[in-house]
C-alpha cells in the first residue's frame, strides 16, 4: 500500500441555471401572475375584512362564540347594547351546518359516482349527451327553487321516510327522537343540499372517470374482465381520489349554502344531534336570517360568524387533503 | 438471412432461439399446408376480414390461419391495418367507437363473432400484449400477474403456484421472486412488459396476440422477451405485429406481408418466414423486407 495522497478532485460549484426571457414571455408571465394572484388577494382581503369587522365580538366573547349557543342581543332602556349580558354564540350553527352537510354528503356521493359510472362506461351516447345537459342544468339551478320544492314537496314525503328511519333504526343515537316533530328537521336540509350537490360531484367525477387510461382499461377487458370487474380494478383506483375531492367541492358547497337550507331549516339556538328533530340551524342561513335586524354591533358579529364559517370550510378541506395524500394516489 | 439447400427445405438458422419443439411444429406444418388452406379445426383462422372505422374501409377480405405451437409475424409498414387485424382476433376492435368488421374469426372451429358468444369468454382464450406495458398501478407485481383471475372471476386451486409458473415462463421470475409485493409500476420497461406477458398467460390462453411488445423497449429487453417467445411458441399460438424484421426473422415461423396502397389494407403475402425474407413470391413484398421502402 502506498501513502500517496490522492489529490480530491475538486468538484464545481453548481452552476446558476438562466435564462432570459423574451420581451412577450415576459408580458404574459405577467400577465398569467396577475391572474393567478388575484383570486388570492381577493380571498384574503374578504377573510381581511370579516377578520377587522368581527374582531371586537371575538374578543369579547372569546371561546364561547364557538363553544356557546346562547345569541342574545339585550339592550338597556334606551337601545344601547348592555355588553356584558349580551351574548353570541355559534355552537349550534356550527353543528347544524356539519350535520346538515354530512347527510347531503352521505347521500349524494353515492348517487353521483353510480351516474357518473353509468355515463362514463355504459350510457348510449344520446342518452349521456341529454343526461349531461341536464345534470349541468341542475347546477346552475338558483337555489331558492331547491329551497321552495324541498319545503313544498319533498317535506312531506321525507317525513314518511323519516319517521320509517326512526321506527327501524331509532337505536342509533341520531335517529332519536323525543319530540315527534319530522318537518323543518336536519335531515330534510340534507336531502335539499344533497340534490343541490349532485350535479357539482358528478360532474367531476364523470370528468375524472372518463380520463381512466386507455391502456389500462383495454388491458383489463384484454384478460377477460367484464364492465363491472374492469370499472372495479381499473376505473375506481384511478378515480378514487378525484372522487374524494369532488365529494369536498359539494361539502363546501353544502355547508355554504344559505338560501335553500333557509328555506327548510327551522333555526332553533340548541345544540341538536338528532337529525330527525325539527330543530337545528346552520351558520349561513343564520346570518341571513339575522341581517335584516341586526343593529351594528350584531352586525360585527355576523361577521365574525362569517369568518368561522370560513375557517371551518378551510379546515375541512385541507383535513380531506390530507387524507386524500396519505391514502396515496397508487392507483394513478 | 436463411439459406435454402437443394431441396427447398428452410435451414432454421434464421431463428435460432426458436426451441426445438416449435421448430418441428413448424416442419411438419410446412410439408403438409399451405397457410390460408383447408382449416384444422384447432388453432385460429381468420376469415375473409374486413374492418371499418366509420367509413373509412381499413382491412380487406384477410384470409389466415394460425397453427398451434407456431409463431406467426405480420409485417408491414405503418398504417396497414396489422394492429386492427390482430384486435379482430380477440374482439378489442370493436371498442373503438365507430369500429366495424366483416368475415368469421373460428377458434377451434367456432366463429367468436356469433351471436350469443360471451367476449369475456373469448378474450380469455386469446390474451393479449400491447404495444406500451401496462400493469395496474395500483396492483403489486404479484396482483397484477393474478389480476386476470380476479377481473374474470376464475378460481384456481394454488395461486402461488400459478404466480411462480406464470412469472417463470415470461422470464421474470429470477428478477422479482424477492419482490412480489412491490407495486407493478416500480419495474423497468422491459420488466413491466413481461409482467404483462406473465399476467396474460394466468388465465392459461391457447393464443397470444402481441401488438409491437417490443416497440418501446431496448435491445436488451428485445431480446429478452423475444426468448420468452421462443420458448412459449411450444405450448401456445403466438401472433406478432412488429415492425422491426429482423425480430420476425428471429422469432416467427410464419411471415405475413401486409400493406396498404392508400386504400384498405390487404395481405400481400404470407408463408414460411424462410421464405418470405430470402425469397418472397411478390415484388412488393421483396422490396419491403429488403429495405427498399417503408
Amino acid at each position: 500500500m502506498s501513502n500517496d495522497v490522492i489529490a480530491p478532485k475538486s468538484i464545481p460549484a453548481k452552476r446558476e441555471l438562466t435564462t432570459v426571457p423574451r420581451f412577450s414571455d415576459r408580458v404574459f408571465r405577467g400577465i398569467v401572475t396577475g391572474g393567478g394572484f388575484s383570486s388570492l388577494l381577493i380571498l384574503g382581503l374578504i377573510f381581511a375584512f370579516l377578520a377587522y369587522q368581527g374582531f371586537s365580538v371575538l374578543r369579547s366573547q372569546g371561546i364561547h362564540f364557538i363553544t356557546g349557543s346562547a345569541w342574545e342581543v339585550v339592550t338597556d332602556d334606551s337601545g344601547n347594547i348592555i355588553a356584558s349580558d349580551t351574548k353570541f354564540g355559534l355552537a349550534a350553527m356550527l353543528i347544524g351546518t356539519m350535520l346538515c352537510a354530512i347527510i347531503a354528503v352521505v347521500i349524494a356521493v353515492p348517487i353521483s359516482v353510480l351516474t357518473s359510472l353509468y355515463l362514463t362506461f355504459y350510457a348510449p351516447p344520446f342518452i349521456k349527451k341529454i343526461m349531461i345537459a341536464v345534470i349541468d342544468l341542475m347546477a346552475a339551478f338558483p337555489s331558492i327553487l331547491f329551497g321552495l320544492w324541498g319545503f313544498f314537496i319533498l317535506m312531506p314525503s321525507v317525513e314518511y321516510w323519516a319517521k320509517l328511519l326512526h321506527k327501524y333504526f331509532g337505536f342509533i343515537p341520531f335517529f332519536k327522537m323525543e319530540v315527534p316533530i319530522y318537518t323543518r328537521s336536519p335531515f330534510v336540509a340534507g336531502v335539499v343540499l344533497a340534490v343541490m350537490i349532485i350535479p357539482i360531484i358528478t360532474s367531476v367525477s364523470r370528468e375524472i372517470f372518463s380520463q381512466t387510461p386507455l391502456d389500462r382499461i383495454q388491458a383489463a377487458y384484454a384478460l377477460g374482465a367484464t364492465r363491472w370487474s374492469m370499472v372495479k380494478a381499473v376505473a375506481l383506483p384511478y378515480a378514487r381520489s378525484g372522487v374524494v375531492g369532488g365529494a369536498m367541492l359539494g361539502l363546501g358547497r353544502a355547508m355554504g349554502e344559505t338560501v335553500a337550507v333557509y328555506t327548510v331549516l327551522n333555526v332553533v339556538y340548541q345544540v341538536n344531534w338528532h337529525v330527525l328533530l325539527g330543530a337545528g340551524g346552520n351558520v349561513a342561513s343564520m346570518i341571513l336570517l339575522k341581517f335584516g335586524e341586526a343593529g351594528p354591533q350584531e352586525i360585527k358579529a355576523l361577521m365574525a360568524a362569517g369568518l368561522v364559517l370560513f375557517l371551518l370550510t378551510l379546515l375541512v378541506n385541507s383535513l380531506a387533503n390530507l387524507i386524500v395524500k396519505s391514502s396515496g394516489g397508487k392507483g394513478r | 438471412m436463411s439459406e435454402i439447400d437443394k431441396d427447398g427445405n428452410e435451414n432454421m438458422d434464421v431463428k435460432p432461439m426458436t426451441s426445438s419443439l416449435a421448430s418441428v411444429a413448424a416442419d411438419a406444418a410446412l410439408g403438409k399446408r399451405i397457410p390460408g388452406g383447408q382449416p384444422m379445426g384447432v388453432g385460429l383462422e381468420a376469415r375473409g376480414i374486413h374492418a371499418w372505422f366509420g367509413e373509412k374501409h381499413v382491412l380487406e377480405d384477410i384470409s389466415l390461419d394460425f397453427w398451434s405451437g407456431t409463431v406467426t409475424a405480420l409485417i408491414g409498414p405503418s398504417g396497414c391495418g396489422k394492429s386492427t387485424f390482430i384486435r379482430t382476433l380477440n374482439r378489442m376492435h370493436e371498442f373503438i367507437p365507430g369500429a366495424a368488421m366483416a368475415g368469421e374469426v373460428l377458434l377451434d372451429g367456432q366463429d367468436i363473432y356469433a351471436s350469443g358468444t360471451d367476449v369475456t369468454k373469448i378474450r380469455l382464450k386469446v390474451g393479449m400484449v400491447f404495444q406500451k406495458p401496462n400493469p395496474f398501478p395500483s396492483m403489486t407485481i404479484a396482483e397484477n400477474v393474478l389480476s386476470g383471475l380476479k377481473l374474470a372471476q376464475l378460481k384456481v386451486p394454488n395461486r402461488d403456484d400459478l404466480l411462480e409458473e406464470c412469472l417463470e415462463r415470461a422470464g421474470l421470475w429470477a428478477e422479482v421472486k424477492d419482490r412480489l409485493s412491490a407495486y407493478g409500476g416500480s419495474l423497468s420497461g422491459g420488466q413491466q412488459q413481461r409482467l404483462c406477458i406473465a399476467r396474460a398467460l394466468a388465465v392459461r390462453p391457447a393464443v397470444l396476440l402481441m401488438d409491437e411488445p417490443c416497440s418501446s423497449l431496448d435491445p436488451g429487453s428485445t431480446l429478452k422477451i423475444e426468448e420468452t417467445i421462443s420458448h412459449l411458441s411450444s405450448s401456445m399460438t403466438i401472433i406478432i405485429v412488429t415492425h422491426n424484421m429482423q425480430q420476425a426473422a428471429r422469432v416467427s415461423d410464419y411471415t405475413a406481408f401486409f400493406l396498404s396502397d392508400g386504400g384498405p389494407g390487404k395481405m400481400v403475402e404470407v408463408g414460411p418466414t424462410g421464405e418470405i425474407f430470402s425469397r418472397p413470391k411478390d415484388k412488393r413484398t421483396e422490396n419491403y423486407v429488403t429495405g427498399r421502402f417503408g
